[in-house]
């Protein structure tokens, strides 16, 4: 399908082409998958700092009085709880628990919120969105086209973009409208304390129109061009959740170990089958696992436990910072336990792993 | 990652491997243009000494951190040594891909069969057209 339709281009696409990067279709978006290589990118974010053009991920804008009821309908989490200026992950669910996608959702007025979305999800959220927004008194808006959107991330991160600020930076979960200087002076940047590589770092939002100029100035500063490949093995490390691999509509929260961000009694679309899920268990989980021996597990490969099929990898890669394979796999809910010894079977070939606990690798614990 | 060249004394196959053939026996690799479309590569996935491979059939893996790629026999024999040091080292496929980054040494069971390979002239001129 990807093939025979016009892929989207990020306001970041020309950059792409010039640094080299290689570009795959994805989500129905011509992205760069990697510049000078995974392992370099990966262990640029875990040592310095790398920058990710997320700007293929969608926003929605909900706005007025009623905002905070709508959104309190269709999210998982307590939005009551949020202040101006908070960030929240969240899950949007189905009546029956299954999941429709998992966002972030800022606060950015008294009665205006940001939530971003996943790029496969975009138009899917949205109407999801304003279907439901009818009985509330507020706006739904589709804010896709107005943002470009920057991951700065690693332990130099802050200080990089620092640099470019005319004002401090928001702190982990909290997201500040920042001035940003130098040739940049005169744009105004939403800079959210979020990110999807377990690393310290921000997340900037600003207008197309400057996403060139800030790239420029974030790589001159030393931030390294990373790209979805490394995006997806840093987050799968730190056992963050990619929609689509790890959870879809046919599993719900507490099954795909999300149930910490969904608050039942706020009565949230789903949040009966969540409760009764919570209640009841779920016949499997979903856990990160590690390779005690050799090879590399793949999305679909199937776990064995003691010798007899129970689940299957949603994800799998090598890992740069651990140097083995590691992923994460729906199985049994009685074998789910850390420190379980089971068998992926890759490609023919039955492989030695062991369920550990998450995340897989502890960036809070990094040898400096 | 070692700059693009396909060496004149090697025998090429259309599947981006190589063959450096003396007498009735041989050692396989995989060419420049095939590691640079993988990537950096972080496992090698050997068959065993004494294995019998045929030619065009895949006899090895190699993976990338995102991806997995069969590795094709240009010729087909019986394995006699498997290059161990890519066990710890498998990114020497991409730094050294016709020297360190060598994958197997076989006996050739049919050594007239290196006369459907490709010299570098006409692998190269399979390259151009690939792209």
């Amino acid at each position: 399908m990807e093939s025979t339709t016009a892929l989207r281009h990020t306001p970041l696409f020309d950059r792409h082409v010039t640094a080299g990067a290689k570009l795959v279709p994805f989500a129905g978006w011509e992205m760069p998958v990697q510049y000078e290589g995974v392992k370099e990118e990966h262990l640029a974010v875990r040592a310095s700092c790398g920058v990710f053009d997320v700007s293929h991920m969608g926003e929605i804008q909900t706005e007025g009085p009623g905002a905070q009821a709508l959104l309190q309908r269709l999210l998982s989490n307590d939005v009551s709880k949020l202040d101006v200026g908070d960030a929240q992950y969240s899950v949007l669910c189905k009546e029956g628990g299954g999941i429709l996608d998992d966002l972030f959702t800022y606060r950015l007025g008294e009665d205006s919120y940001l939530t971003v979305t996943n790029a496969a999800n975009h138009e899917k959220d949205l109407a999801w969105f304003e279907r439901h927004a009818a009985d509330f008194e507020c706006t739904v808006g589709d804010r896709l086209e107005s943002w470009a959107m920057l991951a700065v991330q690693g332990p130099d991160a802050r200080g990089i973009v620092a640099g470019l600020a005319e004002a401090e930076l928001p702190p982990r979960m909290r997201a500040e409208r920042v001035p940003l200087a130098g040739d940049l002076d005169g744009v105004t940047a939403l800079v959210c304390g979020t990110g999807y590589t377990g690393e310290d770092g921000v997340e900037i939002l600003v207008e197309p129109g400057a996403a060139e100029r800030l790239w420029d100035a974030l790589v001159a500063a030393g931030a390294v061009p990373a790209g979805l490949a490394a995006r997806d093995t840093l987050r799968t490390e730190v056992c963050f959740h990619l929609y689509g691999n790890d959870m879809d509509e046919s599993r719900n929260p507490i099954e795909a170990g999300l149930g910490w961000c969904c608050k039942e009694d706020t009565g949230f679309i789903g949040a009966e089958a969540v409760a009764k899920a919570r209640s009841e268990g779920t016949a499997e989980k979903l856990v990160p696992f590690a390779f005690t021996g050799p090879g590399i597990p793949r999305q679909g490969n199937q776990v064995l436990v003691g010798g007899e099929p129970a689940g299957e990898v949603t994800s799998g890669t090598f890992s740069p910072s651990l140097e083995k394979g590691i992923g994460m796999a729906y199985v049994r809910a009685d074998a789910a336990e850390p420190g379980t010894e089971i068998e992926v079977d890759v490609r023919g070939k039955r492989r030695a792993a062991r369920i550990e606990s998450r995340p897989l690798y502890d960036p809070t614990k990094k040898e400096s | 990652m070692a700059a693009e060249s396909y060496p004149e004394d090697l025998k090429y196959h259309p599947e981006h491997d190589w063959a450096r053939i003396e007498g009735d026996q041989a050692t396989f690799g995989i060419t420049w243009y095939a590691q640079d479309a993988l990537g950096e590569v972080v496992f090698f996935e050997p068959p065993e000494v004494g294995a019998t491979i045929s030619k065009d059939s895949a006899y090895a893996e190699v993976e990338s951190v995102k991806a997995v790629s069969d590795v094709y026999a240009p010729l087909s024999g019986e394995v006699t040594e498997v290059n161990e040091a890519l066990a710890d080292n498998p990114e020497r496929i991409n730094e050294d891909p016709y020297g360190e980054g060598w994958l197997v040494k076989v006996k050739l069971s049919d050594p007239s069969e290196a006369d459907q390979l490709l010299d570098v002239d006409a692998y190269k001129n399979l390259l151009g057209s690939d792209s």
